[in-house]
Formats: C-alpha cells, structure tokens, sequence
C-alpha cells in the first residue's frame, strides 16, 4: 500500500511535446481514472509510471520515493494490460508465478499466492489451461491475478476492458471495482470510456492534448467542468453547446446539458426538430438551432413526442448555465 | 518497423551479434572481398607472383567466345527449368486444389524430391538414360531412338533440364497449392455463377490472383537454376558435351580448381555475385511490398 | 486443410480425370526412384545386361550391407555420419547464431545496429558457389580441410535465418516484454522464457529447411574433402563412379542414393506440417 506523486511530470518524443506537465497526489488505496480521447497522453503518462518510458522532466514518486530511474521491476507496481500479455505458453497458473519465481519466492508461497488469487477470481478450474483456451473475461482475470498475486503497492490499468464485448464489460467493471476495495490497493486506471471513468473512480484525471484540464471526484467534475472539453467528453449524450450570442448576446459560448433542457411552445431559443430516439426509459430528440447548432434533449418518455419538422421552444433554468470564454475556459 | 519496447545495454548485445559477426566476416565478407580483389590480377605461369591487370579480366571475360557460350546456356537452361518445373508444379496443384478430400495425401507424395539432393537426382536421372545400362535409354533404342547424351549436346541439355526441374517440382507445387488455397473460394463460385467455366475462370480470375506467388518463384527457381544445380551438372555431363551444358557457376568451379586459372574464376565470381544481387534486390523490393499488403 | 464447400468442385467423371491427373504426375515423380531401389535390389548382372527388372530382386541386405561397410571409397556408414554431422552442424549452428543476433537487432538500441543489419542484408541469398575459390584459400589457410569445422562453418555464415527471426520477433507483442520486464525479467531472461519457447514453431520449420540444405551440399564437400573418411554421402556418391561409368558397381552405387535420400526425406514427411508452415510463410 502507498501513496503516488506525480509532480508536473512532462514527456516529449524529440521535439514534440506529448504530457505538458501533470500533477497529483495519490491517496493511499484511491482508485484513479485517467480519461481522455484517443492521443491525448493518458497511456504514457501510465506508462511512465510504469517505468515502461523515461519521464523526460518532472518526478514519479511511489510510497515517498522518487522512482524516475528505477526499473519497473523495482518500482513495487503490476501492470494489466489492454491485449493482456499473457505469456502464450504457459499455464493460467505459471502465467501468474512468472513474477514470483523470477523474484525468488518460495514454491509453497507462490503456490499458496496464486491460490488465492484464482480463488478470488474463480479461476481454479483453469490454472493447467493455456491462454488460448480461455474466454475473452477470463483472460482478462488472468492478467487480473497476475497483477494480484504480486501484492503490489500500486495497480496499474491500460484499458483493461475494451478488448471485450459491451455486457463483459459492465460485468468486469463491477469486479474490479470490487476487487480493489476489497485489496485496497492504490490504482491507476487508463481509459477512454467516460462511464468506466464515472463508476470506477475515486477521483479521475481529464486529459486532452498532453494536458490534465481537470481533476476531482466523478460528480463534481460532472457538475462542474473546468473547461468546454471537458463538458463535452463527460457526459453522455454529451453536453449542448450554443453560441451565447444567440441566447442573451454575451461573448463565448454556453453548455447546457440534455437533461436540463425542456422543450416547450417558448422559450430562451427556438429551434427545429429533427428525429426522435425512443428509448423506452427515455426520449432524446434532435434538434437545429437557428445558426444550424445540433442540440440534444433528453426528456421523460411520458411526454409527449414532437413531430419531425416542429419549431419549439428551449428552455432551462440559470443554475444549469455553464459559461465558458473563446479559450474554452469556465467563466 | 521498430519495437516500441527496448532493453538498455550496449555490452549485452554486442555481445550476442559477435558470433555472427565474426563468421560472417571471415567466411562471407572476406572472401567476397578476396573475390573481388583477385579479379583484377593475373598470376604469372608459376603462381609466385601476380600481376594488375584492373579490369582486364572482365576485358577478357566478355570478348571469351567460351565465356559468352556460358552465359547463353545459362539462360537457356534456366529458363527451361523454370517453365517446365513451375509448369508441371502448376498443373498438379490446380488438380490438387479441385480436390475436396485427399489433396493432403498427394501432398505428402509429391513432396519427395525436396528431400533428394540434386547430386542424387543427377545419379537417379544418369542411371535412367545411361547409354549403356539405363532403361528408358534403352526402351528408346527398342523404338529406334539411339539416345546418346554423352555425344549429342542437345539430348544433354534436355536431362540435366529434366533432372533439375524433377527436384523443384515438389517446392512450386507446395507454394502453387497454397496460393490456390489463399484465394476465397466465394470468388471463385461468384464467377461460376456469372457463368464462367472452368478454364475461363483458371484465365480471368485464378491466375491473376495467384501472380504474386508465380512471380516469387520466377525469381526463387532462377536463382536456383543458376546457383543449385551444379550437382546435376557435375554428376551427368561434368558440362560437356563440349561445354554444351557448362552453366556460369560450373565454369567458375571448372576454370578455378580444375583449370586453375584464379583471376578469370574471380573474375566470374564478381559477375555472378552482381547477378545474384540484383535478383536479390528484384525479390526483395516485392517482399516489401508483400509486407505492406 | 479445411473442408471446402464443393459447389464449383468437379464431380463424377471429373473427379476421376483429377485422380488420373494426380497419379501420372506422382508416377513421374516416384519413377526415377523406383528404378533406384530396384538396382538396389539386384545383382550387377542383371542391370548391365538391359533391359533390367522393374521388380525388386532378393539382393537387398547384400547390397546395403556391402554399401554401408566397405562401400567404394569409404563406408557408406562413415559417410552418413559426415552427413549427420554437417547437417546438424549446420541447422543448429545457423539457428543459434540467429537467434542470438535477431534477438539483439530488434530489442536493443547499440551502436552499429544499423551498419550491422545492413550487412545481414548483403548475405542474404548470396551461396556459396560464387565465393568458392576464395573461402577454400579460408579453410585451406586455417588447416580446416577434411574437417567437420571447415565443411560447416562456411555455409552458415549468411544471415537468412537472422532475418527469418527478426520478422517473427517484430511480430511478438510489444506488451509481452513490458509484462515480463514488469514480472522482473531481465534481457536474457526474457529470452530464453518468453521468446525462445514462443518461437518454437518457426525454429522447428527452420530447422527442417536448414537439415536439407546442409545434407544435399555438394559443390563445397566436394572441394574441402579430400580424404574418402570425411566426404559426406551425396558427394561421396559421384566418387563411387570409375572414371569411364561402364564399370560402375550400380547396386552399391543406387543402395547409397537410396541411403543418402532416407534422413531428408524422413525429416521432411515427418515434419511435414512444420515444414510447409515454415517453408511458405517464411519465403514469402
């Protein structure tokens, strides 16, 4: 168990610029997610953690120490990785023991430590199979145990899930999410899916373009986006953006989320409808504003369904205005 | 191309590429440098001492009526090896192909000759048409055909072609299957349904899905025509009847180590390396292209 | 191979003509040796007076027994023992060798990386029939005629298994090597753990294809060998030959082309999955 620092750690390939200075402090046991779109540098910043890329400037500290010339065998992490990286020939249980017996430890401890390891993750039936005989999710368990059976002070995640298919994949997230309480290790989670960002984290890290724009706890970051991306990568369907000018005639542009807009005969702008998504929970219905904005609302299936080609009012109340400037900073 | 992962160490690996460095340099670059350096010498009657000529060997070389005869056969008899053991290879890996079942056990039959050395298959075709014990040599007499590949230059040419595209059948065959096999047999079915028959389809769509694998071995059977077949030649004719059959890479044996005449056998050497390097080049710029498909 | 739907495949009378097709072009294929193990079979007499059987004879253990122990030059034995040893020497030299460089070229940055693939590159494909006079002033020099060093060396001295193996490694995962330098693996570790048991496959192909090539060598025993003990089988055959081929024992001579075709053709339909996987994935 320990703590991680990052302190305004930056990474350039030769003359590009990929992290331009990230800073956190990790509590111990905290499960944090780094989210962003694809390129924007949340893999190398996990990498080089992992000590898998030199960190150009800035440190790297773990439990207090800084680690940034430390082999990552030396650095007290496991890794889980995107393809897994099962060894292909070798067993579930000797892809588990592989750390353990380079490390020396004991034959009755490893085995004692893989034991338990399958037994949390209901692998024991398969710890004499190789890797190819096994499911998607349960290799996906297998790079789970190999990180568990290490007893690592921090656990690093590269995507761990996207490689399996949507319903695994909310049945996996669960388990993680479950399996790291129940160890309470600190962990670092890569992903670009914002609803595994939401529900797995303590607290997660908004990356775009080699910048963190935000860090906090899921709901606040929601709640409150530091910047127009991420209001918009947060959030699903993401949030309108409209320009301010067309609303009360201010500079820069609003965000309103879907949900807190009420379609109605008037209101603050008006717009055309498009189509309509049933749901069955939920509507959402698309619509044009005037200037040829696309903007989401997402309603009650109770109400009533607008006809394709209606002009209706939009309305939502002030609290749920957020501000941001050209720069697409919050105001 | 290049690994994303590295391990550091300058020592480790240096030391893991010096046993390769160290043979190749003294049994590969060396004597191809050797090669090329005693090219452009000639050694007085006595061999104690040589002398410069530059480019005189390759003068020489080149206006050789004898040299040039070479290079002709050369051509001549790798161009028939490649057309008759690709051609026989082909035809037996489209019948192949057409077969549901049992193609993998003609596979395992015609693969055979791989295995023969072509030294051996120079024994086992000599020994069919030696002039006076070989059966089909013999069979030919009883039809009033007097086989004599010892005197007649043609009939030598056409047995050490035979017995050297016997031996390369089984490696154009299996290639020529797998090219079969690789082409989605929806393809295939789609133009049998547009009404295509079976040689329209082998013409129109068959062959030209498969020119990537016949242009490979083009290259791969000439290279093996020019270089490998040295031990047919040498077992069957030694290159005679009067140089009929002396391919370029026997001449550089025969006027090297028989003849020794060092500096013209160097000098051979040097050509036949730039060949070989070209058609190296040639495969190689279509390998590249493979590994972007 | 898998099953194939047969909607265009030939029915009936066709599948018979396939058949037909197939068996003519394994009869030509088998003919030569067939007539080889049938010499084998007889006595001198009956193939010097032609047109001889095209059954086997009852001189079989006769003849091979005399090939294998006294032969013509040298025992035929001692010559498939040469051969083994080349062949050998040969496949699990080069594949050593390769591996080792392969390795180092495409999971290390040293200096000379780049100078060093190039120069694989030149080897590539260049035999040793062009270079022949100069290599044997080589091994002459070093005393290696007539020895098992010389007969090997030189022949796996060019780099087409090095690159055989830098293609398979580029193909390994990146990951894998991050997972085991995260599991603690050292370079060599990571080596002889991961990469070595996971190419397992390639090197078996690789083997298969390079025991054939050093068996069938011809040109180069022929030069280095001067002493009948150490030829090895497929030259040692030529040598059997008087100088006119009138005299030529040929049942001793077809029992050792049959001897000398046994090992290759063993290791090529034993591993003949291997083999092929091996043969067109790597060649193409």
């Amino acid at each position: 168990m320990a703590t991680l620092k990052l302190d305004n750690v930056k990474k350039s390939f030769g003359k590009t610029d990929v992290i331009h200075g990230v800073s956190i402090d990790v509590n111990d046991g905290e499960f944090i997610v780094i989210v962003g779109p694809s390129g924007c540098g949340k893999s190398t910043l996990l990498r080089m953690v992992a000590g898998l890329e030199t960190v150009t400037s800035g440190e790297v500290q773990i439990g207090g120490k800084v680690v940034n010339d430390v082999e990552p065998m030396d650095r007290d992490i496991a890794m889980v990785f995107q393809n897994y990286a099962l060894y292909p020939h070798m067993s579930v249980f000797d892809n588990m023991a592989y750390g353990l017996k380079i490390a020396k430890v004991s034959k009755d401890e490893i085995s004692e430590r893989v034991q338990t390891a399958a037994k949390l993750l209901q692998l024991e039936p398969y710890l004499q199979r190789k890797p190819r005989e096994l499911s998607g999710g349960q290799r996906q368990r297998v790079a789970m145990g190999r990180a568990i059976v290490r007893k690592p002070a921090v656990f690093l995640f590269d995507e761990p899930l996207s490689n399996l298919d949507a319903k695994l994949r909310v049945q996996m997230r669960l388990e993680i999410k479950a399996l790291q309480r129940e160890l309470g290790v600190t962990s670092l989670y890569v992903t670009h899916d914002q609803v595994e960002a939401m529900t797995l984290a303590d607290r997660m890290i908004v990356m775009n373009a080699g910048v963190a724009d935000q860090i906090g706890a899921p709901l606040d970051v929601y709640a409150n986006p530091a910047t127009e991306f991420v209001a918009g990568f947060i959030g699903s369907p993401p949030t309108n953006f409209i320009d301010a000018s067309l609303v009360d005639g201010q500079s820069g542009r609003i965000g309103v989320r879907p949900e807190h807009i009420e379609l109605s005969d008037t209101g603050r702008i008006t717009a055309t409808v498009g189509y309509a998504e049933a749901l069955g929970a939920e509507t959402l219905v698309h619509l044009r504003a005037s200037d040829g904005s696309q903007i989401t609302v997402r309603q009650d299936a109770a109400l009533p369904i607008p006809g394709e080609g209606e002009t209706r009012g939009l309305s939502w109340a002030d609290e749920n205005i957020m501000r941001f400037d050209a720069s697409g900073l919050r105001q | 191309m290049e690994k994303r992962v590295t391990f550091k160490g300058i020592w480790l690996p240096l030391l893991l590429v010096l046993p390769q460095i160290l043979i190749t340099a003294v049994f590969f670059f060396y004597p191809a440098g050797q090669a090329i350096w005693q090219s452009l010498f000639i050694p007085d009657p006595f061999g104690l001492s040589m002398q410069w000529v530059g480019l005189g060997n390759f003068e020489f070389l080149l206006s050789d009526p004898f040299y040039r005869a070479s290079f002709l056969t050369t051509a001549i008899f790798s161009i028939l090896v490649t057309v008759v053991s690709m051609g026989v290879a082909l035809y037996l890996a489209v019948l192949a192909d057409r077969l549901i079942k049992g193609s993998g056990t003609y596979r395992t039959l015609l693969i055979w000759p791989y295995a023969v050395a072509p030294a051996v298959a120079g024994v086992l075709w000599l020994f069919m048409f030696n002039t006076r014990v070989g059966v089909v040599s013999w069979y030919l007499g009883q039809l009033g055909y007097d086989w004599n590949h010892v005197l007649n230059e043609g009939e030598a040419m056409g047995l050490v072609v035979v017995a050297s595209a016997w031996g390369r059948i089984s490696y154009n065959f299996l290639f020529f299957l797998a090219g079969l096999q690789a082409i989605p047999k929806s393809v295939i079915e789609a133009a049998a349904i547009d009404g295509a028959r079976f040689w329209t389809r082998f013409r129109t769509i068959v062959w030209p899905l498969l020119s990537p694998t016949t242009f490979f071995l083009l290259v791969v059977n000439i290279i093996y025509a020019f270089f490998e077949t040295f031990g047919v030649i040498h077992t069957i004719t030694s290159g005679g009847p009067q140089q009929a059959t002396t391919i370029l890479v026997y001449k550089v044996y025969s006027d090297g180590f028989v003849g020794q005449d060092l500096g013209s056998s160097a000098a051979q050497s040097v050509i036949l390396l730039v060949i070989v390097s070209i058609l190296t080049v040639v495969q190689f710029k279509y390998i590249e292209r493979r590994v972007h498909y | 191979m898998a099953e194939r739907n047969g909607m265009v495949e030939k029915r009936g009378s066709g599948l018979w003509l396939t058949h037909l097709g197939l068996i003519i072009g394994v009869a030509f294929i088998f003919f030569p040796i067939w007539l080889a193990f049938i010499a084998s079979t007889v006595d001198q007499q009956d193939i010097v007076r032609p047109p001889m059987p095209l059954l086997p004879g009852d001189k079989l253990f006769e003849n091979y027994g005399r090939a294998l122990v006294s032969g013509v030059n040298a025992p035929v034995a001692t010559m498939l023992l040469n051969s083994l040893v080349m062949a050998l020497g040969i496949a699990i030299g080069k594949i050593a060798i390769s591996l080792l460089s392969a390795f180092a070229i495409v999971y290390f940055r040293f200096p000379g990386r780049k100078v060093f693939f190039w120069l694989i590159f030149l080897t590539l494909m260049l035999p040793v029939e062009v270079r022949i006079v100069p290599t044997f002033e080589v091994i002459a020099n070093f005393g290696m005629l007539n020895s098992y060093s010389g007969l090997i060396l030189p022949l796996i001295a060019s780099a087409t298994a090095t690159f055989l193996f830098r293609q398979f490694f580029m193909t390994v995962p990146d990951e894998l090597a991050e997972a085991a330098r995260v599991d603690g693996a050292r370079p060599m570790r990571f080596f002889f753990d991961i990469l070595l048991p996971m190419s397992r496959t390639n090197i078996a192909a690789l083997f298969v294809i390079l025991f054939i090539y050093g068996w069938n060598q011809y040109l180069w025993p022929l030069l280095i060998t001067t002493d009948p003990e150490m030829n090895t089988i497929v030259m040692g055959i030529k040598q059997m030959f008087p100088s006119g081929d009138d005299f030529a024992h040929w049942p001793t001579i077809m029992a050792t082309s049959i001897l000398a075709m046994i090992p290759p053709v063993i290791v090529v339909i034993g591993m003949q999955r291997l083999f092929i996987r091996g043969l067109v994935e790597s060649e193409k």
